[in-house]
């Protein structure tokens, strides 16, 4: 599981990272303390941590929409400035437009990107397809169920090609069911292309699809271990939670983390 | 513990489903015809009481009018026109005044919410002032319009855009403020520029509340307009109502408030049509 992660230099990169922050009122607070990782090309990295401990923190400054007050974030070798358009994002709430039609959302990217009209929505439509929504590109995001505007934003982020895909707690507000299902359509869309940062504060979740899982302490958010999940892929979410391994692994883990937990 | 199939009884199939259905929806027709048939009663009991009380002197018809009266009032200003020309003409010059403030007003309080509530420095600026602006009764600022800018048309426009001004400003600004900072997020690392973000995120976000002060400020514009009108004019609704004032005629004030009604609801009408069309991509609501 370790050969095609380790060559080249890594695609993110966060050496002694603190992020301070000044509220409108300007009191000040340290969401994140000297925190490094790195994570290689091709690689699937989840991060959990203790609710509140400055998760989501890390993935703002690789985006560069937020700036570490210590330390360097790297991407792809050079240090971020602004937004990298290799960079795909999917957020915990509903961020899909809900006045824009389903092709429309899909289609922004590319066309936030100055490409054709047409060339926008024959894409468009090849992606709403592959997330099997294509007979719901007529439809507005209010039309459809959790799930589906779920795959909407997935289209919308995989039509951009990101070789680097950051997701914040993407499927939390979906039921168990559906969150399953979305694990594994994420992993096909995926396939092993392009790096993955997965914050989640769901243990099994991050197990069954990572290559690595991070356990942040509670706030102010430092390392504390990373794990290697050394089971096979290709993975069925749904079946691979029932593995031996996989129990282990993720008794494990929470051991860890239950301190962190009971801390925060 | 039973089952849920064990506890349903025998006849639960499709055909009884469809007659329980068109039970129900006979149900809500009779409702519906109810709450309308209720309606007109309300109508024809507080207007045969007026008219009643005002016939049976139980008050004062010279003071308070009565409904016949008003109804024959409309007539002759429709045949025989007012006295300052035929009534059209009068709705005619105060609708124009409206609208014309209605559009100023309205555009220009889009265009300054959104630049303000775009720029975090100018909002903090102006946000106190804009408070103030907005708690002054405005009707105020007609008498310094019809000094500064004379009897006729301009006057009554500047009130109205006044009026107008600020509520669409307010809601604007608010609209933009209220923007999601997700889906912002998520335009801007999809690729938007600062300018596509304005055009595709944050317009259409502010859009409901614009469209939803459009409603209010059409209003607005009307009373600044007919207001204008009343404190100096040569035409219009307002000065009908000033010249039934002072000849006391109280059928014609309620007449030409009538009227006003008439052109409000027309307008009312039409803005929601607007609406609709524009914001087809919301959830219809439940009520």
């Amino acid at each position: 599981m370790s050969s095609p992660h380790s060559q080249g230099t890594p695609a993110i990169e966060l050496r002694n990272v603190s992020c301070r922050f000044i509220s409108p009122d300007g009191k000040a607070t340290l969401a994140l303390r000297d925190f490094s990782m790195a994570v290689a090309r091709g690689e699937f990295v989840a991060i959990v941590g203790p609710t509140g401990c400055g998760k989501s923190t890390t993935l703002s400054m690789i985006t560069g929409l937020l700036k570490p007050t210590t330390g360097e974030v790297r991407v792809m070798g050079a240090p971020v400035d602004g937004i990298d358009p290799r960079i795909g994002f999917v957020f915990q709430a509903d961020a899909v437009f809900p006045w824009r039609s389903v092709l429309d959302n899909v289609a922004a990217g590319p066309l936030f990107r100055g490409r054709s009209k047409s060339a926008a929505y024959d894409e468009a439509n090849e992606w709403l397809r592959r997330v099997g929504l294509a007979n719901f590109g007529k439809h507005y995001p209010h039309q459809l169920s959790g799930g589906m505007r779920k795959r909407v934003a997935l289209a919308q982020t995989f039509i951009n090609k990101p070789e680097i895909l950051l997701m914040d707690e993407p499927f939390s507000a979906l039921d168990m069911q559906t969150r399953t299902l979305m694990q594994d359509e994420l992993l096909q869309l995926w396939g092993g292309t392009g790096s993955v940062v997965f914050v989640t504060h769901d243990l099994e979740e991050a197990i069954a699809l990572a290559d690595r899982v991070f356990v942040l302490t509670a706030r102010p958010a430092t390392l504390k271990k990373v794990y290697e999940i050394d089971l096979p892929r290709p993975r069925i979410t749904s079946e691979i939670r029932y593995a031996p391994h996989f129990v282990e692994l993720s008794r494990e883990i929470w051991h860890d983390l239950r301190e962190e937990v009971q801390i925060g | 513990m039973s089952t849920p199939q064990q506890t349903l009884p025998q006849g639960i199939d499709a055909a009884s489903l469809d007659e329980v259905e068109r039970a129900a929806q006979q149900r809500i027709r009779r409702r519906h015809a109810l709450v309308i048939g209720l309606r007109i009663v309300v109508l024809v009991v507080v207007l045969g009481g007026w008219e009643l009380a005002a016939r049976l002197k139980w008050i004062d018809p010279f003071f308070f009018s009565m409904p016949s009266a008003i109804f024959d009032q409309i007539v002759d200003w429709l045949v025989n026109g007012t006295s300052q020309g035929p009534l059209l003409t009068q709705v005619w010059v105060t609708l124009e005044e409206t609208a014309l403030g209605f559009i100023i007003g309205s555009i220009g309080g889009v265009f300054c919410g959104i630049v303000l509530g775009r720029n975090k420095l100018l909002s903090d600026v102006f946000s106190l002032y804009i408070k103030i602006a907005n708690s002054i009764p405005r009707v105020v600022l007609g008498s310094v319009f019809v000094i500064a800018l004379g009897l006729g048309m301009a006057s009554k426009v500047a009130l109205a855009v006044v009026m107008v001004f600020f509520v669409v400003f307010a809601n604007a600004f608010q609209g933009v403020r209220e923007a999601d900072r997700y889906m912002i997020a998520n335009a801007q690392i999809l690729g938007a520029s600062r300018r596509q973000v304005t055009t595709s995120v944050v317009i259409p976000s502010a859009l409901s509340w614009i469209l939803a002060s459009l409603h209010v400020s059409f209003g607005f514009a009307l009373v600044g307009a007919v207001v204008g009108e009343f404190l100096g004019s040569k035409q219009g609704i307002g000065l009908l109502i000033s010249t039934a004032q002072g000849a006391f005629n109280a059928s014609g004030v309620f007449a030409a408030m009538i009227v006003l009604a008439v052109v409000a609801l027309i307008a009312d009408y039409l803005l929601t049509a607007v609406e609709h069309r524009l914001l087809k991509w919301r959830p219809t609501s439940t009520n």
